[in-house]
């Protein structure tokens, strides 16, 4: 298994308990006291699953099995994949910290930095779906 | 990599480029606001990343990875999986065209119906393949 899809699987674990441990504090937080800001945290915790977890998950799998983009370069520009790995969890860090803060250009950032970690996968990894 | 899934792969990463785009509009929206309208992009924007990016991105790895049989066809049922295929996207399709067409709703039923039908063809498609390797 690549090093960048060691990293990809690894951070998706971190998300996927992290995620549910929101959704756990969301639904305990009237019970046990917690802030208020945790009210905020219904999509929060819906995209650490869906992007954080499914879908990095996802990524970091497709870099290791899908078919190779050459001998040379089997997954391509491997820069690129550590650039989406970066873009991907920072952008995500910013909304987790952005949303329930309502820290509004935190919000703006954060997308754009998905959008482009996103679109940067796709681009990288299209050539590599392909019949053999 | 099978034609069939390499269309599904492609397809799914597709929806999961336009879902994104309209999510980083929405997200975008929530932190410096441009229009209260973008909000209506919520239904496009789930359509499309649950049922265009992963069922789509499963079923066609799916139909990639499953054990294959050790005699031709050894995908299976391969003309029925590109009807699955064109289900599912017709019902995306029509679903979302229905959200966002004027007096349109009623096809958001009809596309909910064509992907229960690309479900059901699909699974018909790779329950064979569910089986041990060899066989």
């Amino acid at each position: 298994m690549p090093r960048i899809t060691r990293y990809f699987i690894k951070a998706a674990m971190f998300y996927f308990a992290a995620g549910l441990l929101t959704s756990f504090l969301i639904s305990a937080r009237t019970l046990l006291s917690l802030p208020a800001a945790l009210a905020n945290m219904t999509p929060t915790y819906l995209h650490m699953l869906v992007v954080g977890w499914i879908t990095q998950l996802i990524i970091g799998i497709a870099y290791w099995m899908f078919p190779k983009f050459s001998k040379a370069e089997p997954r391509g520009d491997e820069r690129v994949g550590w650039a989406v790995f970066a873009l991907l969890n920072v952008g995500l860090a910013l909304r987790v910290i952005g949303e329930p803060l309502n820290i509004g250009w935190m919000l703006p950032l954060s997308s754009l930095m998905q959008f482009f970690a996103i679109w940067m996968f796709i681009i990288v990894v299209w050539p590599r779906v392909k019949e053999r | 990599m099978p034609r069939l899934s390499v269309w599904m792969v492609r397809s799914a990463l597709l929806h999961l480029g336009i879902g994104i785009t309209l999510g980083t509009l929405m997200l975008w929206n929530k932190g410096s606001l441009i229009d209260l309208r973008i909000w209506l992009l919520v239904s496009t924007h789930l359509e499309m990343l649950i049922v265009g990016w992963l069922i789509q991105l499963a079923l066609g790895v799916a139909f990639w990875i499953l054990p294959r049989f050790t005699q031709e066809p050894r995908y299976g049922a391969v003309r029925r999986g590109w009807v699955g295929f064109a289900l599912l996207n017709t019902g995306i399709l029509l679903f979302i065209l229905g959200i966002w067409l004027p007096n349109a709703s009623s096809l958001q039923p009809l596309g909910r119906l064509l992907e229960v039908a690309a479900a059901v063809t699909l699974a018909s498609v790779l329950w064979p393949r569910v089986k041990p390797v060899g066989v």
